[in-house]
Parts: C-alpha cells; structure tokens; sequence
C-alpha cells in the first residue's frame, strides 16, 4: 500500500495535545506511522492548510428499516435532491435521508471517515447490517435497542444484573453491535399498550419495573461488560415542555452508577431534553440549568441533536413520542409498537425560523453547546435526519465558531423566539481545536475507539484537510468561508488511501462495520425457555435471528474481557 | 420570440427545464442551443434535440412547433413571459410556476402546472392525471393562478390545492379536489368517484353528474348560480354539501341538481 506524507499542515489533534503545530503526518499500510520514505511517499503538499483526524459521528441514523421506511414515505424529499452517478459514483438521491451510496459519499466530502448508526431494533438487525454494507467510503458501527427488550427487562426485574449482561453479550454478537442503546426507557414497552411513561419513576407495565431501574441496571450492565461506549440514551418526555427536570433527574440517577469519574452515560440529541416551560407556547429554554449541572459533573457526555431550518424527517424508536408530533402536525406518519423489540415513528417535520418553538430549539442547542464549558463532554449533531441532514455540518460549525454567524441567523427568527434567546449574552466562539474535540476527538473517545479521532502513532490513517489558514483567516470573521471549507474537504484520506479530493470522489472504497465480540467468563447458554417465548411471541425462528458473520461485508470484531 | 422545432420524433423522456422564457431572455440562438438537457441518461444540447429559430418580433416568447410530449418540465418556474406549444406536451409543464402564460394546443401530461403559484396555463386539448396537484407525498399544492382545461382531465386533479381556479370543459377523473383547503375547482360535465375526499376547505363544482357522493359529506341547501371567479358564474341549482366531515372539514361541494337524480334523497334532510 502507497506511503503518504502529509506535509507542513496546520495539525489539530486534540487527543495528543497538538493545537495547530505545523508538521507532517506520515502514513503507511493504512496506519500513523513515525516516518515513511520520504523519496518513494506521496506527498501531499498542506502549507496553509488545516489537517484534522477523519471526522468521527456519534449519533446518525443512515441505516435500518426505521431509515428505509422513511425513505419509503417521502418521494417528495427525494425529487427535490436527485443525485446522477458518475464513472465513479453510483446514482441516488438527497435529501433528509439519503441512498446509502449518497450517505457515503457526502460523509466523505466533509472529511468525515466514521459514523455511528445509533438506533437499530435487533429484529432489523440483518436488514441495518445489509444497509451498513452499501454505505461505502464509511467505518461504522450500530447500536441495538435494548432499554424495553423483554429479556433485559425481566432479569431486571429479578435483580438479575449478571444474567443481564451475559444476555446484552450474547445480544451484541447476535446483532453485531456496539454499545447498549436505551430509547425513551420503559416508555416503549408501555406504548403496546397505547400508554407512555411520564417520569423516571413511573412504573413499566407487567414488569414492575422503573425508567431508573432500566437506566442505571443498564449502566451497571455496560460497566460489567467493560464496553468501549457508555449507555447511549434517548430520555424520558423527550419533546415535551418542562423535559429538563427529567433530563436532570436522570442525571442525577446515574451518578449511583458513577465511581470512577468516568462517563457512565451519553445523553443523545440533548436539545430536545432541554425544554423548561409547561407548554408550546412558553416553551423557553432550559440550557443554562443543564449546562450547571453538567459543569458540575463528569459522569455524562452529551450530543447536540442542534435544529437546521429544513423540511427534513424525523424518524425514532420512541414511538408515543411521535404520536405527539403527529397530533401537532397532522402529517403523514408511520408508527410501529408490537413487532420490534421497541416501538417507533417517523413523520415528516419542518423546522422554521418563524415558528416561535422552532427557532426556540434551535436556539436551545447552540446555547448547550457554548454553555458547556468543556468540549469534551458535548458533540456535535444533529441527530441526522431528525434535527436536520449531516449535510448541514457546515452551518453548525460556523455557528459554534462565530457569534457573528449565530447572530445573522437569529436575527431571521421569529420574534418571541428572539427575545428569549441566550445567544446573544454568549460570546465564546469556539476555536479551531475545540472543534476538532466536537466533531472527531471526543465523539472518538466517548465511543472508546482506539485508532479514530486522533493522528498519533499506530492510528488508523483517517485524516481530512480543509482549507483553512488559521494563521490568516479569521473564522469567526469570515465565517461562510469556514463553511465553505468545512463542506468540501482538499483532502479525505480513509485508511491511507485518498478518497476525495478538491471536494470530488476520487477513489470509493468499503468502510469497516466494528462490532462488540465480548468474551465472557462462561460460554452464554441459551435455554429452552428462551427457544420457547421465540417461538410464542416473535415473528421469526430462533434459528433466523442472528446477523451471519456472512451478513457483514468488511467485519471488524472488536473483542472486549467482560467481567462477569 | 424562439421557435423550437423538433429535429426527430423522441425516443427517450427528455428533461428539458431550460425551455423557459427566463432561461432563454437575453441570448443568443447560439447561446441557446447550447444549453444542457438530459435525453434518457445522456447529457446533449438543447441544439441537438430542436432546430432554434428567432423570430424577428421583441416579445419574450417561446413557440414550440411538433409534438414534445417526451419533453419534461418545459416551463418550469417561470416567472414571466409566453409558451405556445403547438402540439402534445410533456410531463411536468409550467411545474411551480409564478408568473407568465403557457397555451398548449394539443393535449398536456401529467403534472402539468404541478404546485404553481401565478400564471396562467391554457391547454386546448385534454390534460392527464395530477393536473395541479403536488408530486407524489408532497402536501404543497397549488397556490394560485388559473388553470383552463378545454378537455377532459385525469385522476387525482387539484389535489392539495390552497388558492387559484381551475377551469375544466370536460369530465374529471376519480380523487378531483383531494385535500384541498382553498381554492375553486369547476367542471362543466361529470366528475369520477371519490369527489373532494379530505378536503378541509375550498370549492369544487360540477355541473354534469357525479358518480357517487362520499358519505362523509352532508347537504347545506340548493344554490341557483355559484361564482367561480371574476368573470364567470355557474348556472345551477346545484346541491351545495358540506365536508369532509372526516377530517372536520369545511369545504363546500357544489353539485348540479338536475344531472344528478340519484342525489334527490338528500332533500329530505334539508
């Protein structure tokens, strides 16, 4: 495989401490290396340029029957984005949510080299791993929902927490997955039943359990199985007024959990978590009390879930939560509660600036984002495609880095909106080094993905250039600039190999889909008992249910010694 | 004023957006025969396809002379000037259009004056299915403008129509006026079954007969004339119902008294 030397380049790499040195990054067999042979390496020539490690996502949902059904129902987002191949690229289509192929590839143009696709019910785990296989020029990894699954739910219920985690093990391995994702928990099981869970304390029915049982038995399970990533957690009353209490609650419930300092939890698309008010119309706000408590604590990592203007789809597992939004909206909406091993909803949204509740929103994640003070423990998202399209990357960017920017956006907001809005009294812009903490180093981290997020020796050789001169350009002043940069890399490199160039496709290649092989001390039994409720209550065999080593086109087991 | 004349019949759908007055303002033949359209999967000139003509006179107009009803989305968005289509058109004519006249002697595709906002679209023939409505999925109806259907039109015409006129001679097909919230719909013969369903708003009147009357709609009265536009009343009685009541819906069918005796049941609850 070709060496590349990368050279004199303007190098952020938060996890090893580089804060724009100029220097060379050297690259052999798809790896960071020391040096390479500096006559027979390519070299790329990056004075004047910025070089980052490959953009790393934390919570995106490109693929899966919940994606696939919200494609279904929208050829009107479809015609409006409609992509052409080239002798290079496959045909496809935009918008919200886009072909597998288009996903790849806009991912790439970003300088983005990893994405987590964070939603998968294990009954569509073939179906997601299928997607996962055509979505090139990407390493990926899904996640399992496993917060209102029967078998978890019950071991819970018996105290059980060692038979839990040898069941989210053998789980992990049944549908290739990466960490333990929890939706509205409690909430789903109870919407087969038409009803929902309104705090973390309201009792899951048949089982007897809480939303605090399940998240912090969850935890304890994630921490005994020593999994890379914390639990990945959707909260109770999401879009709804008032959700913040519940957001701290929950919070404050897993710092039980917490004895080491270290994350035991990520609260994803936290801006929807964050509403104070007690209804639509004084919805304001709750960023300030959020951002306290996570100044005060380290036992969580957050992501955005940040609101782009766009006719986009919304689309999750927490079904009763879009029925609500069906009830306000009165659109086209699909929803499914019994079969999956959780429910689900997508409908179709459109975010405007004059909605007062809208801009409110939008407002209420770029304040999280300034307001809490470390990088490290909030990301950048935008829940893709429930906020808005990953496409949008750029714009959050140059929200985050400019005041100038925020301002000229919320100046076209809707007036109510306006004046309840922190931003202006914010004056932190964030430089180039915490961005490169929020899109890539500490999504990295909080996954616990050794080779991703960083350009240290031994590395996995995912690496974007953008063209910027930090010395030159002011990218709080010339913020469309930076937007421009960021949405069309010089240079994407996936596993030493350049992949996009001037902001082309230069080269397609297969990402990686990792996986959780998690050893255990026991070899995992599965009894008769369990054969017996597949064949009572699921709508395939036991023998049908597993993802086949087949399924997965380029696997990358990752092994993990539980401790139980 | 352009005259496009095609060079051949079209084997492959065309999709020629470029055919619109504010493309073409202000070049050159040459200029615009060298605009881009997709034939099938290919990428050629405007110039391969049509032969391109200036005629002397200063009205910003484009003439097409042959049948081009293979050639999609002529018109599309325009906000000014005159298409005269001497001949069938395609798909997707004068698509979310606001402002300008297109005149089609011949019969029009499907689409045709899909979501527009302003304008004017006049076909002299028979138009097909979607006349007016949003592609499908899409809510965004047509806004305003007229349309003036001398024939017959297809199924699913004027859905999710939210203001404008349009004017049909002929008969409609099934699922006319679906989802409308606003906005006059008027056919001089019969419409298909299915009529205004989940309509919240608007007006929809026939003069010929109705196959059949959705049952979630009640009757009002009888009405002698109804006004469609400016300029032009209908002559009645019509049965004026009121729907759908399935989506609490306060659009008004009006339906003519004497080409529908099947109807006569419902005087009883008047």
């Amino acid at each position: 495989m070709a060496e590349i030397l990368i050279e004199n380049g303007f190098v952020f790499d938060p996890l090893n401490g580089i804060n724009g040195e100029r220097m060379d990054i050297a690259i052999k067999n798809g790896k960071i290396v020391r040096s390479v042979n500096t006559q027979k390496a390519k070299k790329i020539n990056a004075a004047g340029l910025t070089v980052m490690p490959g953009g790393v996502d934390v919570h995106t949902h490109v693929a899966g029957h919940e994606v696939n059904t919200g494609r279904m129902i929208r050829p009107e987002d479809h015609v409006k984005d409609v992509v052409r191949k080239t002798g290079l690229t496959r045909s496809g289509v935009g918008y919200s949510i886009p072909t597998t192929f288009v996903t790849g590839y806009r991912y790439s143009k970003m300088g983005y080299t990893t994405v987590m696709n964070p939603s998968m019910a294990p009954l569509g785990a073939k179906h997601t791993h299928e997607e996962l296989n055509d979505i090139p020029m990407l390493d990926k990894a899904t996640f399992p929902l496993l917060g209102d699954w029967w078998f978890v739910l019950e071991n819970l219920q018996k105290g059980d927490l060692e038979g839990c985690a040898r069941h989210v093990a053998w789980m992990m391995e049944t549908t290739k997955g990466y960490a333990i994702k929890i939706v509205n928990p409690g909430g789903l099981e109870s919407w087969g039943f038409g009803r929902n869970v309104h705090s973390i304390d309201d009792v899951v029915p048949n089982f007897d359990i809480t939303p605090r049982d399940i998240m912090c038995g969850l935890a304890k399970v994630n921490k005994m199985l020593n999994l890379p990533h914390t639990i990945h957690l959707h909260t109770n009353n999401l879009g709804i007024p008032g959700n913040y209490v519940t957001t701290l609650e929950t919070m404050k419930a897993l710092e039980s959990v917490a004895t080491d300092g270290k994350p035991v939890a990520h609260i994803t698309h936290v801006q929807f978590s964050s509403f104070a008010g007690d209804n639509w119309g004084n919805l304001r706000s709750g960023a300030e009390e959020i951002s306290k408590y996570i100044n005060n604590h380290s036992h969580m990592t957050l992501d955005m879930g940040q609101i782009i203007f766009s006719d986009t789809t919304t689309m999750t597992a927490d079904g009763p939560f879009e029925f609500t939004l069906y009830q306000l909206s009165g659109r086209k909406w699909v929803n499914s509660d019994v079969e999956t091993e959780t429910s689900g909803g997508i409908i179709p949204m459109h975010y405007k600036r004059k909605s007062a509740v809208n801009a409110t929103q939008w407002s209420i994640g770029l304040e999280l984002a300034l307001l809490i003070k470390d990088p490290w423990k909030i990301f950048m998202t935008t829940d893709h495609p429930n906020a808005g399209p990953f496409f949008e990357y750029p714009k959050i960017l140059a929200w985050l880095t400019s005041k100038k920017a925020r301002l000229a956006t919320l100046a076209k907001c809707h007036k109510k909106a306006q004046k309840k809005s922190l931003l202006p009294s914010i004056n932190r812009e964030l430089s180039l080094y915490e961005l490169a903490v929020v899109t890539r180093a500490g999504q990295a981290k909080a996954l616990g993905l050794k080779g991703k997020g960083h350009l240290g020796v031994g590395a996995d050789a995912d690496v974007a250039i953008y063209n910027i001169n930090p010395e030159t350009l002011d990218i709080a002043k010339k913020y469309k600039t930076a937007r421009k940069a960021f949405g069309s890399a010089v240079y994407t490199i996936k596993d030493g190999q350049v992949v996009v160039k001037d902001g082309e496709i230069v080269q397609t290649v297969d990402g990686r889909t990792m996986w959780l092989d998690i050893e255990t001390a026991e070899e995992i039994e599965i009894g008769e008992e369990m054969k017996r409720k597949f064949k009572q209550y699921w709508t395939v065999e036991y023998e049908n249910y597993p993802v086949f080593d087949h399924y997965v086109k380029v696997p990358e087991a990752i092994t993990v010694k539980a401790s139980v | 004023m352009i005259v496009l004349t095609p060079l051949g019949k079209f084997r492959f759908p065309v999709h020629a957006e470029c055919i619109n007055p504010d493309v073409f303002k202000e070049k050159s033949v040459a200029e615009i025969a060298s605009l881009s359209v997709w034939e099938g999967n290919r990428k050629k000139k405007l110039g391969d396809l049509f032969k391109i003509e200036e005629v002397s006179d200063e009205t910003l107009g484009i003439t097409i002379n042959g049948d081009v009803s293979k050639v999609r989305r002529v018109g599309q968005g325009m906000k000014a000037g005159e298409i005269v289509i001497n001949g069938n058109a395609g798909m997707h004519l004068g698509e979310k259009m606001a402002g300008g006249k297109i005149t089609v002697n011949g019969n029009a595709g499907g689409w045709t004056g899909s979501s527009m906002k302003k304008g004017l679209i006049e076909i002299h023939g028979d138009a097909s299915d979607y006349l007016a409505s949003p592609y499908r999925g899409s809510t965004d109806g047509m806004k305003g403008g007229r349309i003036v259907v001398d024939g017959n039109v297809g199924s699913d015409s004027g859905c999710y129509l939210r203001g404008g006129v349009i004017i049909v001679r002929g008969k409609a097909g099934p699922f006319l006026g679906f989802h409308i919230s606003k906005g006059v719909i008027y056919v001089e013969k019969s419409a298909g079954n299915r009529l205004g369903a989940s309509m919240t708003g608007g007006k929809i009147v026939v003069s010929g007969a109705i196959d059949e009357l959705m049952p979630t709609f009640t009757i009002a009265g009888v009405k002698a004339k109804v006004k469609i536009d400016e300029t032009f009343k209908a002559q009645g009685p019509f049965y004026v119902f009121l729907g759908d009541l399935a989506e609490k819906g306060n659009g008004k069918l009006f339906v003519s008294k004497n080409s529908n005796s099947h109807l006569k049941q419902y005087e009883k609850f008047l």
